[in-house]
């Protein structure tokens, strides 16, 4: 089918119900704080520029190479978006591509919608806004900086992203840490090949065609980018310790679950790992006290935020870049 | 008829299809988070569910064999709750090379494929019986930022043009022989390596995004040269007969019974 880009959007009936509220509420702050952002550095012109980047990384997504036996890459967009229009615009764009996906194509739930936002267009950018600024300035604006910078970002996108999804799965009992997990996690880390390849290749005509768009270095000099790429660090390195540990007690998991009453009441007792895996205390323990340490990551980055957004600065990276390209259509 | 492929409105007369956006929205979000609350094993209330949708679909005119066949289609996530069969626990239904498949697994596994299946009908009823237009105001109705409302209209609009852009790539690439031919001697037919490939594709994005971002300075501008000041103007939303809310009462109520038929006889 032409129109399945990744195997990544959570359909209904996956995700209990109060983690699809949580993920909802969650994704919302993030969206209003992005509609904000955005309207302050494009004012009018953020509709007709939204709308129009949001259908075409919906059209980029269409594009597929063959890589064998019928299989194909495909784009997500998350990281490509990011590195051209910067964090809060790339929330935008992609929870209108994720939003049309599944109100019209059936990509991914009604009620697991928030989730999948949350996933692809925030932890997504996140994840990639945090990658692609601290490889940039280690390069020190030098060329390589923007290829290797946009790889990674595309990769870990995308890996960061299925472990995101495996976890609220696991959390919603609907498929077991120990196998979710890992098997998110590999396929997705093959997927994210294709990603950064794809990234590096139309990065690679940008910089020939309209290096502009790509003005590397100060983009984290104001108080938001420098938010959003702790905030990116913060969730990438809560996925990274939360991911295996889950895996390796999926019993903590399903257990915070149900102490949360997230699972159906009616269920029988929680996981039965196979046997000589058992890590009865000590694991769900660890386990719920990391959960506990995502959402108080998640709790401080809105605090933060919160903060950064009332001493609001009017100019961003993203401003920078449009003036700078005003000037370069203007020249042209 | 479809004015573009990707459009998956399908217009007919039907009930559903004349009933307010806004009220479809609200009954088709309400029926999916009523199956989503359905505990796992539920089945008489799984059926309740199902019938009530078939007797959506059967309204709504699609055509019962192309709704189940479309819903069909997006399945295989379904194996991401594979695994429950196994690490489930509880009384073991059977035993294939020493793995023991667990009773309760199997049913936790097939409630999460039933509701999962049953919800995606009815999001399938609704994009196919709602013209996009309608579900902007249904958005619109229901109090969604009307920035994004905006945002999502102006996608909207330009979808069909990226996407006809970007098939059009696709064609002039498999012109160009950049495609992975799959008979024929191995090595000569193929189209370069797979980085080659994956390269050249990327290549397709870029210019799909630059050509898109100018595209997107151009509409800005015929649209400022129109009188668009950044206040997106429409036009008031149409009353809700009285008939309307009536089905939407109705619609309600049955949404209760289900869950309570649901709750009720899975003894919680």
């Amino acid at each position: 089918m032409l129109l399945k880009p990744v195997a990544m959007h959570i359909p209904d009936g996956f995700l209990s119900v109060p983690v699809a509220i949580f993920l909802w509420v969650v994704s919302i702050i993030f969206i209003a704080i992005a509609l904000r952002r955005v309207n302050q550095t494009l004012g009018e012109r953020q509709v007709p520029l939204m709308g129009v980047l949001a259908a075409c990384i919906f059209a980029g997504q269409m594009l597929n190479f063959a890589v064998a036996g019928g299989t194909s890459g495909h784009l997500l967009g998350a990281a490509l978006a990011v590195i051209l229009l910067g964090p809060w615009a790339s929330i935008l764009v992609m929870t209108c591509v994720v939003g049309v996906q599944a109100l019209l194509f059936q990509d991914g739930g009604l009620l697991a919608l928030g989730g999948n936002i949350f996933n692809m267009a925030i932890v997504g950018t996140f994840v990639a806004y945090a990658t692609y600024s601290l490889i940039n300035k280690m390069a020190g604006g030098k060329k390589w900086g923007v290829f290797a910078g946009g790889a990674a970002a595309a990769w870990l996108s995308i890996f960061l992203t299925a472990l995101a999804a495996a976890i609220e799965l696991a959390a919603s009992g609907t498929s077991p840490a120990n196998v979710g997990v890992p098997a998110m996690g590999a396929v997705h880390a093959l997927i994210g090949i294709g990603e950064a390849l794809i990234t590096v290749g139309a990065l690679s005509v940008i910089y020939a065609a309209r290096r502009d768009l790509l003005a590397p270095g100060e983009s984290s000099s104001t108080t938001s980018s420098r938010t959003v790429l702790v905030g990116g660090l913060l969730m990438a390195l809560a996925l990274a310790v939360a991911s295996p540990l889950a895996s390796a007690n999926p019993d903590g998991l399903e257990w915070v679950a149900e102490q949360q009453g997230f699972l159906d009441k009616a269920q029988p007792a929680p996981f039965q790992v196979i046997s000589g895996y058992n890590f009865p205390g000590v694991g769900n323990v660890e386990v719920s006290t990391i959960l506990a340490g995502i959402v108080g990551v998640l709790v401080v980055l809105f605090l933060v935020m919160a903060i950064a957004y009332s001493r609001r600065r009017k100019i961003t990276n993203y401003e920078l870049r449009i003036t700078d390209k005003e000037a370069t259509t203007r020249n042209s | 008829m479809h004015f573009h492929f990707l459009d998956p409105y399908l217009p007919r007369d039907s009930a559903i299809h004349a009933l307010d956006p806004r009220i479809k929205l609200m009954l088709a979000i309400g029926f999916i988070l009523c199956v989503a609350l359905m505990p796992s094993g539920a089945w008489m209330a799984y059926a309740l569910a199902f019938a009530l949708m078939l007797a959506v679909i059967l309204f709504s005119d699609l055509g019962v064999i192309a709704v189940l066949k479309k819903s069909a289609l997006a399945l295989p996530f379904v194996l991401a709750a594979l695994p429950l069969i196994f690490t489930a626990g509880g009384p073991a239904l059977a035993t294939i090379g020493g793995v023991a498949i667990s009773a309760s697994g199997v049913a936790r596994f097939v409630s999460i494929a039933v509701k999962s299946w049953v919800s995606l009908q009815m999001a399938i009823v609704l994009a196919s019986s709602t013209s996009f237009p309608d579900l902007l105001l249904a958005m619109r109705g229901l109090h969604f930022p009307r920035i994004f409302v905006s945002i999502f209209g102006l996608m909207w609009r330009y979808l069909f043009v990226l996407a006809d852009e970007a098939l059009r790539m696709m064609r002039a690439r498999a012109a160009r022989s950049g495609e992975l031919e799959r008979s024929g001697p191995a090595r000569s037919s193929y189209g370069g390596s797979l980085a080659w490939r994956a390269r050249v594709t990327g290549g397709m994005a870029g210019s799909l995004f630059l050509r898109a971002i100018e595209r997107g300075d151009r509409i800005y501008l015929a649209m400022a040269s129109r009188g668009y000041d950044g206040e997106i103007r429409a036009f008031p939303l149409p009353r809700i007969p009285p008939d309307q809310w009536l089905v939407f009462g109705m619609g309600l109520v049955a949404l209760v019974l289900l869950l309570l038929v649901a709750l009720l006889l899975s003894g919680v």
